[in-house]
């Protein structure tokens, strides 16, 4: 009888760890033709709708390795964060006209026009029924909460072994903040002391 | 011990490596080369995050906050470079920046 019972609960913890892998598996797929996608597309921001959804299939596969807290990180910092400045420059900067005009005008909401969206929704539809799946199933549960990396360990390697990395790295972000200032700054502005004056006396942005 | 192998884990973040880098030298466009950059950037911090959970260490997720930061400086700088180049050229052909071919 306990015999059975041990069979079963082995048997029921092999299938969870097959149908972890199988999500991980069907999530990695699903990245990898975001992937190709966001590549060989011809509209910008259809590309970028893409990339968003690839980045949210590696996000799932972090999750799924074990690493929520990365997952997370990916999801706001990378789908969020950078992806919102892509989408920021491409559409107050006008960037990526020449391709867009290329592409068959149309209106978005018609009906025969669903092929635009239809890609990056449907991925994403997918793994959000992959999402219920794996919070629904209490044995996936089981096989993930028991290789869970959490983020109190990354926190204390953070600020331990790997503060100087820290420093860098929020040396490299503020050189980032000056180098996209003066890049993108309009021709000809320069901030010397004058124009910061006559700039006040104005009230103006330039 | 994960339940992924790490094998697997290794080809999915070559295979998407792969696709970013064939993104990055095939299109003509700097913005798509931008967003390939993203995804090769991405499959990195697969990697870095897969090994991590193989030897159930947390120093791949620190790595992988890294390349986080490292992504984001890079790509403030390059569209603040592709915003001066559409004022320029008034086009976002990365053949048009060959003026420093010997």
């Amino acid at each position: 009888m306990s015999n059975s019972a041990t069979s079963l609960s082995q048997a029921h913890l092999m299938m969870g760890l097959n149908s972890l892998q199988l999500m991980f598996y069907f999530a990695a797929a699903l990245a990898i033709v975001a992937s190709l996608k966001v590549v060989t597309g011809k509209n910008t921001v259809h590309s970028l709708l893409y990339l968003v959804v690839s980045l949210l299939a590696v996000a799932v596969c972090f999750y799924l390795m074990g690493a929520p807290f990365a997952a997370g990180l990916e999801v706001i910092v990378y789908a969020g964060a950078i992806l919102v400045l892509f989408v920021f420059a491409i559409m107050m900067f006008g960037l990526g006209q020449d391709e867009t005009l290329k592409a068959p005008q149309a209106h978005a909401f018609k009906l025969s026009n669903i092929n635009i969206w239809f890609g990056p929704s449907l991925i994403a539809a997918l793994l959000l029924a992959q999402l219920i799946f794996a919070i629904d199933n209490s044995a996936v549960q089981e096989k993930l909460t028991s290789n869970i990396i959490e983020a109190k360990q990354v926190g204390i390697l953070l600020y331990g072994p790997y503060l100087l990395a820290v420093e860098i790295a929020s040396f490299l972000l503020l050189a980032g903040l000056i180098a996209g200032y003066h890049f993108a700054k309009p021709e000809g502005v320069s901030l010397g002391h004058n124009d910061l004056d006559k700039q006040k006396e104005t009230g103006g942005h330039s | 011990m994960s339940a992924i192998p790490l094998s697997h884990i290794l080809i999915l973040a070559s295979i998407l490596f792969s696709i970013g880098f064939v993104g990055v030298i095939s299109r003509k466009n700097t913005l798509f080369i931008l967003m390939s950059l993203e995804v090769m950037l991405n499959a990195v911090g697969v990697a870095f995050i897969g090994a991590g959970s193989a030897w159930h260490q947390a120093d791949g997720q620190v790595m992988f906050i890294l390349i986080l930061t490292l992504a984001a400086a890079e790509v403030a700088v390059g569209l603040a470079l592709l915003i001066q180049m559409q004022r320029r050229f008034k086009s976002l052909d990365i053949d048009l920046l060959s003026k420093l071919k010997g």
